[in-house]
């Protein structure tokens, strides 16, 4: 029997559809695990990196840092927490949270700072406070970039979450693992296919409501602005780089 | 640190076999990328159709597209052959945007000079757009080799040969030591090659500090950091 046919029956057997070790009891887990993650590190990532985006102030800091966290191992994190701090579900959060926070601050800062500055300064002269400036003009004037970086956290956390069944937690990396002791591979592919789905309907649902709460005038859906809308948002990303690289 | 002293063939010999599995993806996937974004650039709806497909393979976990691989390419499963493939797919799906965006950020203007001055399309290409990109391209180029060197440890669980293993080996053994030579040997090839790719870009583009201060190495690590950020901005849309 073919291998995709063998992990096809897998995935169709009803047995692995129910009880503790069940898909739909290790997907819930996956999805507590990534949810708790984001949780914790967009309480930390959102309010600095909107600080930073606002005023310009510990910019130089907080990419340094970031980026030096960002080349952190991920493996190598989890493992050194699950070691010091001891099993359980806390030391592997934690140490998902430390990489899940680089992406989220830069996303944040990135789209609060790619908002025209006139616009900004054209807020102000309207007379409305700090705050009123940053949520009422800044944050939906960014969210299309703040959503990049939304996005990318949350794909690198269901990714990361994978990684938590060596420890051994749950979630469906526990399919991966158990296959790869047991060298049933059908297991493995199988469980592979539910974590690259699960990745990609959480990122079609995070598009769905970047669609419904980004501004259309941002996300080149206007009619008639399409195509120019089309070439700005292309245009934009290379600016943002370039203006970051001389500044 | 003795630990260290007394395995550090091992542990060379790791880093050797990390950085070829991390380095190999990414000039496979820039030698794919540039013809792929010079020709899908002209076509509107090739570029979206690229732009849809590099984010939705960027989307696939590491770990799971080391699994799925093996059956599609006829490898098994400790072949290093899947992750050089699984890193390439994620180099080319970041790559193909960055050279896109990288080749737009050329004047147009420039472009016409150029024809103007008798330029054959190909001359043109390598020796108008293909330098003046350079600036955008290594923003992307020092984002893949960071996100490379540290998904190629992921590799490790499954048996692949790299600097993961002292992860892998550290926490069977309950060794902690071991853990963090592991993540300071990563962190040293990322910062290093980091290094090197600035110092490559320097070299290659000799006119962008030509009259200016020198430039600023915090602010061009968050160009880099940006660009990843907005990997997804754009293809969401």
């Amino acid at each position: 029997m073919n291998i995709f046919t063998e992990t096809f029956a897998w995935l169709a057997d009803p047995l692995h559809w129910s009880g503790p070790g069940g898909i739909p009891v290790r997907l819930l887990e996956h999805l507590q695990y990534s949810g708790l993650v984001l949780i914790i590190a967009a309480a930390i990532a959102v309010p600095v990196g909107l600080y930073i985006g606002h005023t310009g102030r510990g910019r130089v800091v907080a990419v340094a840092v970031a980026g030096a966290l960002r080349a952190l191992p991920t493996l190598g994190l989890l493992v050194l927490f699950a070691l010091v701090a001891g099993s359980g579900l806390m030391p592997p959060v934690w140490a998902l949270v430390i990489l899940t926070v680089p992406p989220l601050l830069a996303g944040t800062y990135a789209g609060i700072s790619s908002v025209d500055s006139n616009v900004v300064d054209a807020a102000r002269a309207m007379g409305m406070k700090e705050l009123q400036v940053l949520f009422g003009v800044e944050v939906p004037n960014g969210l299309l970039v703040m959503f990049g970086g939304i996005r990318t956290a949350v794909l690198q956390v269901i990714a990361t979450v994978s990684v938590v069944a060596y420890l051994p937690l749950g979630g469906l990396g526990r399919y991966l693992f158990d296959g790869l002791v047991l060298q049933d591979f059908p297991r493995m592919l199988a469980g592979s296919l539910l974590i690259a789905a699960l990745a990609m309907v959480v990122d079609l649902v995070l598009a769905a409501v970047q669609r419904l709460v980004v501004s259309p005038g941002l996300s080149a859906r206007s009619k008639g602005g399409r195509k120019a809308a089309t070439d700005f948002s292309a245009a934009a990303p290379a600016a943002a780089a370039v203006q970051g690289g001389t500044a | 640190m003795e630990w260290f002293l007394a395995n550090s063939p091992m542990v060379f010999e790791r880093a050797g076999q990390h950085l070829v599995l991390a380095l190999v993806p990414m000039v496979l996937g820039l030698l794919i990328s540039i013809p792929l974004a010079q020709f899908s650039r002209r076509h509107s709806a090739l570029r979206q159709l690229v732009a849809t497909v590099s984010s939705l393979l960027y989307t696939i976990p590491s770990l799971a597209l080391f699994i799925i691989l093996p059956p599609l390419l006829g490898t098994r499963i400790l072949d290093p052959l899947n992750v050089i493939v699984a890193l390439t797919i994620y180099a080319v799906a970041l790559l193909v945007r960055a050279a896109m965006d990288a080749f737009d950020s050329v004047d147009d203007d420039l472009r016409q000079a150029a024809v103007a001055m008798g330029y054959k399309p190909a001359a043109r290409f390598l020796q108008i757009d293909l330098p003046l990109s350079l600036p955008v391209m290594f923003a992307g180029l020092r984002v893949v080799s960071v996100s490379n060197i540290s998904l190629v440890s992921v590799a490790a669980l499954l048996g692949v040969g790299n600097l993961g293993m002292l992860f892998t080996d550290g926490l069977q053994r309950n060794f902690v030591t071991e853990v963090v030579v592991g993540i300071i040997a990563i962190l040293l090839l990322a910062v290093v090659m980091d290094a090197l790719l600035v110092i490559l870009e320097r070299v290659l583009t000799p006119w962008t500090r030509a009259g200016s201060v020198k430039p600023d190495a915090h602010a061009q690590s968050g160009a880099a950091f940006i660009a990843d950020a907005k990997v997804h901005a754009g293809a969401g849309s």
